[in-house]
């Protein structure tokens, strides 16, 4: 293959802003994920609940589309699409509360079987809503920001994506505020460190637990959702290739902070973009000396193991992650 | 103090609680005056902390009236409680250690802008302005878990001060302090009640209580044994009650008649685990026969100094020798062989295996020997009937030979790993902190065990942060300041005085030499 064509500005540009828009569904995922430990729950289940999300998201804004609903909902229905998956997010990240907060199951276990079960889940409603895999939605528009995305070359890098990325921009900031500049946040950092403390100064441990892990399976699930509705327009089983995962090893990458979240989601969506690309253009000139795809596959998954190895250690863990916490333990 | 003929503040009546196999609370009956400091004294397990949580709606009781300021309140959460001007400081701090002081303080606190934190500018001030007032002194910006013990325990009163609390329960407020810590805190106490708080304060410690409290109630077993003013009663009298029968303050014992010097240390270099140094070439020597107590402060070395003759800390000069071994580069299993026994002052993360049983525990260093193996298979007969001839030798009360070792009492998780250490005939024995957080008949028959083994002729090494404790039991007294020894003293003269000004850095001044024998 000609390097020399990987080199061009065109193809740079074209290879970030892919790379934004696919940072964008591990991003959400890392940023509900670091409230959840941020208040002692590991949630190990975001595959599980991405796909389902994924899968509600789709099929929701299928039928909004197409079948007797259609036009209802009229351009809303990504939308909605999009707040159907957060929802079924949000129902995964109940089960997965009542099992690991209040039935007391091992958190490791709880996730697990979330995984399996949202797998099981979204494969199987799909199945059987669908006979053929020509199902497609067509997503949101892209919004060019006035003024701004006429700035040469900047301007088409950041000011012309659809509104999920602007939004998950802001969630970045916004979930950065909620945990260190509110109360709840506050006590949402303390759960996770020190549970017994927290409940002497009169704050509901468990119900907080609860919050935070309802939330973080809500953004799991949005992100799932942006993927099928936005990003791609279809759904397919396993379509979230893992990405809970990734977003597991990025929360640690990230040291449970959202801005070293957004740098660790844009490495991975860019190396992502350019395993894509790279595979589209070997494609093409089949020859001697080309990578073989499955490494290429491999490549933001590596990239991960190594940021992980970079990050290694528990130091900034929150110091109750994964622990149960029950009254008499104080 | 004229207040004192008002309604109490507090009356709990009946307060019953049961946890499954323990009645922790019978019938439990106390009330506190306004502006007093009234003293719950009971030995470990009485019910101390048990009936403070009922009060503070930490726990439930299971019967039983509780009053505040003469109405009845049932609370079901610290938030009540706190909302009725009560604050507790828990015998293990409830502070969150990445968080900062203030950070701390204002946890559950509403904000005034809410979902906002309050500014914190205003916060800071606040905090400050209660720190003098009440002479509790600490940087409200600080990083919490880099604080000294002393000054996370003002963060804790300070964060029920700021809380708004009239009434302050203290439990075992002065169990990790040192004593200067102590002879600090104790006139905030008089500070707090003359600005009209009332405090209910937890100990087991009869010196401290007799000086601190107005009236004592004395529970054990969770029971009202008694309540007394503090001016009624002498220490004997406060041991008999907490215990039951007569106690023995005194540890009794005869002279010491030395021998050979059985370990020696010569300019030991150690580093602490932040590479600083924490053993600057120190040099002591134990003789077989003797008791040579380390007095010092929490955290001049100590720990390092025991981590390192056990073998676990590696040393960066000088020489370690016990019995004639050169042992300066000797792992735990050779230094255990050359004949040292350790009692480790972290009984539980160093002492013993919580899950594992107390015969498990008694015979894991030994367990591929003889009896307890036989040609490679555990014999669980032998193991068992050695370990119950421990349990019954030491009076381990409470354990069978299957007990999981967590289940013990403190006093009897240390009799445990005493009757371990003694039984591999040791001819040095490290005992650091032997008695922290024991109950006073845990605490004497430790104390007596030590005497009777140095009579024995062992060589013993007591590292205490307890003076008490060095005074009453050492022979010769080392005292220890940021990794040094500064001087050493025969018990028999020694000055508390001079002790003290060592503890705090200063040279002895009667011509003793620093660093030699
Ligand atoms: N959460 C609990 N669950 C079961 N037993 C408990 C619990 N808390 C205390 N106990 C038991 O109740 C008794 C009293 O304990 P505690 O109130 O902590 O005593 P103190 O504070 O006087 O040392 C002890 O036997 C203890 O083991
Ligand atoms: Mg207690």
């Amino acid at each position: 293959m000609d390097w020399s064509q990987v080199l061009q500005w065109g193809f740079v540009i074209a290879l970030v802003t892919a790379g934004i828009r696919l940072a964008v569904p591990v991003l959400l995922a890392v940023l509900g994920e670091i409230i959840t430990e941020r208040s002692g729950i590991l949630n190990l289940g975001l595959e599980g609940i991405m796909i389902v999300g994924a899968a509600g998201g789709f099929m929701t804004a299928y039928y909004l589309e197409t079948g007797p609903l259609a036009g209802l909902a009229g351009s809303w229905s990504a939308w909605l699409g999009l707040g159907a998956g957060m929802l079924a997010g949000m129902a995964m990240g109940l089960l997965m509360a009542v099992l690991s907060i209040t039935l007391h199951v091992d958190q490791v276990i709880a996730g697990v079987t979330l995984v399996l079960f949202g797998h099981g889940l979204a494969d199987y409603f799909y199945r059987l809503q669908f006979s053929s895999l020509t199902a497609r939605v067509t997503g949101l528009e892209q919004i060019s920001i006035p003024l701004l995305s006429d700035i040469p070359v900047l301007g088409e890098l950041l000011f012309r994506y659809d509104p999920t990325v602007y939004l998950t921009v802001f969630l970045v900031f916004l979930t950065w505020f909620f945990l260190f500049h509110t109360t709840w946040g506050l006590n949402i950092r303390s759960i996770g460190e020190h549970p017994a403390a927290t409940e002497t100064s009169g704050i509901n441990v468990n119900l907080g637990r609860y919050a935070a892990t309802l939330i973080g399976a809500g953004l799991a699930g949005l992100g799932g959702a942006t993927l099928t509705v936005v990003q791609l327009g279809l759904f397919r089983e396993g379509i979230t290739a893992g990405r809970g995962w990734i977003a597991v090893a990025l929360v640690i990458f990230a040291r449970w902070r959202p801005g070293l979240a957004l740098v660790g989601a844009l490495l991975f969506g860019l190396a992502d973009a350019l395993q894509f690309r790279i595979q589209a253009l070997s494609q093409v000139e089949r020859g001697v000396g080309t990578l073989p795809y499955e490494f290429l596959l491999m490549l933001p998954y590596l990239l991960t193991l190594i940021a992980l190895l970079y990050r290694r250690g528990r130091r900034d863990a929150p110091a109750a992650l994964g622990i149960p916490y029950t009254q008499d333990s104080h | 103090m004229l207040t004192k003929t008002n309604e109490p503040v507090v009356q709990m009546r009946g307060i019953v609680k049961r946890f499954p196999g323990v009645v922790a609370n019978a019938r439990v009956d106390f009330d506190l005056q306004p502006g007093e400091i009234h003293t719950i004294l009971g030995e470990n397990g009485a019910g101390k902390t048990t009936l403070m949580k009922i009060l503070y709606g930490l726990h439930a009781a299971d019967e039983g009236e509780i009053r505040l300021r003469g109405k009845p309140v049932s609370f079901t959460s610290a938030r009540d409680a706190i909302a009725q001007g009560m604050g507790m400081v828990h015998q293990h701090f409830m502070l969150v250690n990445p968080f900062s002081v203030a950070d701390n303080i204002i946890l559950g606190q509403p904000s005034s802008r809410k979902p906002l934190m309050d500014d914190p500018k205003l916060i800071h001030q606040r905090i400050r302005t209660l720190s003098e007032q009440y002479g509790l002194i600490v940087d409200p910006e600080v990083e919490v878990g880099k604080l000294s013990v002393g000054q996370q325990q003002r963060v804790e009163i300070l964060k029920t001060l700021y809380r708004g609390a009239e009434i302050l329960i203290l439990d075992e407020p002065t169990a990790v302090l040192t004593p200067q810590e102590v002879a600090d805190l104790l006139p905030i106490l008089h500070r707090l009640t003359e600005e009209g708080k009332s405090i209910v304060f937890i100990s087991h410690k009869l010196d401290e209580v007799l000086k601190v409290s107005e009236r004592i109630t004395v529970l054990r077993d969770g029971e009202v044994v008694g309540v007394t003013p503090a001016s009624d009663v002498n220490k004997a009298d406060l041991a008999r009650m907490m215990v039951g029968r007569d106690v023995i303050l005194k540890v009794a014992k005869e002279p010491a008649q030395p021998k050979e010097a059985r370990l020696q240390l010569t300019d030991v270099w150690v580093d602490s685990d932040r590479g600083l140094p924490a053993l600057r070439g120190l040099n002591i020597e134990v003789r077989a026969g003797e008791i040579l107590g380390i007095a010092g402060v929490a955290g001049n070395g100590q720990s390092e100094l025991e981590e390192t003759i056990a073998g676990l800390r590696k040393v960066k000069s000088g020489q370690i020798t016990i019995c004639d071994h050169d042992t300066t580069r000797s792992t735990p299993r050779d230094v255990g062989r050359f004949g040292l026994a350790h009692v480790p002052s972290d009984r539980y993360k160093m002492g013993l295996l919580p899950d594992f049983s107390v015969a498990e525990n008694m015979f894991l260093q030994r367990i591929g020997e003889s009896p307890f193996t036989q040609r490679g298979v555990l014999d669980w007969k032998a193991i068992h009937q050695q370990a119950q001839g421990l349990i019954n030798a030491f009076n381990v009360r409470g354990a069978t030979v299957n007990t999981p070792a967590a289940s013990l009492s403190g006093g009897n998780a240390q009799k445990m790993i005493l009757a371990r250490e003694l039984d591999r005939k040791p001819q040095v024995l490290i005992a650091a902190q032997p008695t922290r957080g024991l109950d006073v008949s845990a605490i004497e028959y430790v104390h007596s065990q030590l005497v009777e083994q140095r009579d024995a002729g062992l060589a013993i090494l007591l590292i205490s942060t307890e003076l008490d404790e060095i005074l009453a039991l050492s022979d010769r007294i080392a005292v220890m300041y940021e990794g040094e020894i500064m001087g050493i003293v025969d018990a028999a003269d020694a000055d508390i005085d001079d002790i003290g000004l060592m503890m705090t850095g200063s040279k002895p001044t009667n011509g003793q030499t620093r660093g030699t024998l």
